[in-house]
């Protein structure tokens, strides 16, 4: 008689990465049509992570797919690299795979963010993996999904106009402050997940490779290296960046790059650095330490070439 | 000019004979539509020279507004030609474009009006933002260009230019059909597609209505097919006329002829029948 154990794989602990092989698999296929097709959302079968929908899963399932014990991994949560949403994801990766943590942006090879691009510029060597909630540029415009779907593949992107058109008209300004809508390699419009319209022309012929996984909406995309991703702007109203003038880092003393601000007792605000592996280094070299410090996108507020 | 035609001289001056030299900018025929069993649209043809309202009537399931929505490219026939006098596609059949010419046709060259509005405009967006939208689509890329035409297309349709950045879903029903006709003539299209552009509307403002598209029809020489159950908007507006029932066109002419002088029973019945 045939025992139910001769027919069941022996027992062994979860596979390298966390993910089975088969669901790595997938997601790797799932990647390679989505840098086939820059900006062009691939489903894919998102898996049960252990946590919860939301907070990263689809971000998350990327990294433990492209993960490798010589990767050193930095995980970031609106810049910091403390929260508690980053610095669990980040032990889980490391736990999963024995890869190394950092909170150096120019040390790591693969960087899992959340609403923010790392200020110093990444290169050729290194991955951004960008957790997004709702990949749909064309929700706000379209609340069903298959007739977006349907307006992708014609490219009928008016609507998404309208709505800037809508804003300039009521506000006197475009009042859409991050997932800035933007066109990647002239074809797809995407929605750049959450980072602030500061970090947008990050993407733009950007030397790395970034891929964008939507856990919960089951959505993969990507912008390939030396990708065009154009914000959408009308001829004469230029796209602006948020203003960093006059905001000087509590911390480090910088300036002209992406603040938080901090509102105090008095009513006033202070400001710090929103990209905080970035601020530490500084601080660092403040303190008198020999730090490297990478060249970054920005510098005085002005986006370098 | 000679003594013999001193007479007609203190005549007002004649508009000069149109229609003669020109080519057609519409020209449909044998259009066959069928959902199943059902022949909603059986046999039609026509052609409108440029300038020309071509009206349509025809009881409520006569197969009127298929016709339009097929004039629209939105669906296909099962048989029939249809080519418009456009540079782009001259001598196209339009049925036969793939999905993207026979969008930006649609879009380019071809202008609706429908009678719900909730079908032609975005009710939550502004007025002109709805209109901006149409210019959005074929290309427009600069804010002031846009406003400043959506400003043109509506002062046009002769729409009140202080209520531009309200959104069609506050206004009157008169002021919406404004919008969508300030929407479909914004790109100066070929042909003008009216479905019941009155229906609905109460009789003074109908009549302001049927003014403005009179008027843009004189200064613009659009073409337009116009389809409508009510027979005083056609013979307000249209040169000749197509009476329609069951899908097929049981007669068609000149409009006063038509409507003067019905000749088939059922066009009898129809100039006829009157609460």
């Amino acid at each position: 008689m045939t025992a139910l154990r001769d027919l069941v794989r022996p027992w062994q602990r979860y596979s390298y990465g966390f993910l089975d092989e088969s669901a790595k698999r997938a997601v790797r296929r799932g990647l390679l049509k989505a840098i086939a097709i820059p900006g062009c959302q691939i489903s894919y079968a998102s898996r049960e992570m252990p946590m919860a929908r939301g907070w990263g899963t689809g971000g998350l399932q990327v990294s433990l797919t492209l993960v490798e014990p010589e990767s050193v991994v930095k995980v970031i949560d609106q810049g910091a690299d403390d929260g508690v949403n980053a610095a669990n994801i980040r032990s889980f990766i490391a736990r999963a795979s024995g890869a190394r943590t950092t909170t150096d942006t120019l040390e790591a090879t693969l960087i899992q963010s959340r609403h923010r691009i790392p200020e110093e510029r990444l290169t050729r060597n290194q991955l951004l993996v960008l957790q997004v909630p709702d990949p749909e540029p064309l929700r706000a415009v379209v609340p069903d999904i298959s007739v977006a779907r349907i307006m992708h593949a014609d490219a009928d992107y008016g609507l998404m106009w309208l709505k800037l058109y809508e804003q300039l008209v009521q506000a006197g300004r475009v009042t859409q402050s991050s997932s800035y809508p933007s066109l990647v390699n002239g074809r797809h419009i995407m929605s750049p997940s959450p980072i602030p319209r500061w970090d947008t022309p990050k993407l733009h012929q950007a030397e790395n490779l970034t891929l964008l996984s939507a856990g919960r909406e089951k959505r993969l995309y990507a912008v390939p290296p030396w990708t065009d991703v154009k914000p959408l702007e009308f001829s004469d109203v230029a796209f602006k960046v948020e203003d960093q003038t006059g905001r000087v880092c509590e911390r480090t003393g910088a300036t002209g790059q992406f603040m938080n601000e901090m509102p105090l007792l008095d009513g006033t605000s202070t400001f710090e650095l929103s990209d905080a592996g970035f601020a530490e280094k500084l601080a660092r070299r403040r303190a008198g330490e020999a730090v490297t410090i990478g060249p970054t996108y920005y510098v005085d507020g002005e986006l370098q070439p | 000019m000679n003594a013999p035609m001193t007479g007609l001289a203190m005549m007002p001056d004649l508009e000069p004979p149109r229609l003669v030299d020109e080519e057609p900018a519409v020209v449909v025929s044998g259009l066959t539509k069928r959902y199943g069993d059902f022949t909603a649209v059986d046999q039609v043809g026509f052609t409108a020279f440029p300038g020309e309202v071509i009206g349509v009537v025809g009881e409520s399931g006569s197969g009127k507004s298929t016709l339009l929505r097929l004039l629209n490219l939105e669906e296909q026939p099962q048989a029939g030609t249809y080519t418009l006098g456009i540079k782009s596609c001259a001598g196209v059949n339009l049925f036969t474009l793939g999905r993207f010419e026979s969008r930006s046709t649609r879009v380019r060259h071809i202008g609706i009006v429908y009678q719900n509005p909730h079908l032609g405009l975005h009710m939550h967006h502004t007025s002109g933002g709805n209109v901006a939208e149409r210019l959005l689509v074929a290309g427009e890329r600069s804010f002031h260009a846009l406003r400043r035409r959506a400003r043109a297309a509506l002062d046009a349709s002769e729409f009140p230019m202080d209520r531009i950045d309200v959104p069609p879903l506050t206004l009157s029903g008169g002021m919406q059909q404004r919008v969508q006709l300030a929407k479909a003539i914004a790109l100066e299209p070929d042909l003008l597609l009216l479905d019941e552009p009155t229906t609905g509307l109460d009789v003074s403002v109908q009549a302001l209505v049927l003014d403005t598209l009179k008027r843009l029809q004189r200064d613009r020489r659009i073409t337009m097919v116009i389809v409508s159950h009510d027979l005083g908007v056609i013979r307000t507006l249209a040169d000749r006329v197509l009476v329609m029932r069951r899908g097929a066109v049981v007669e068609a002419g000149l409009t006063d002829q038509v409507l003067g002088d019905p000749q088939h029973p059922y066009t009898q019945q129809l100039v006829h029948a009157k609460l």
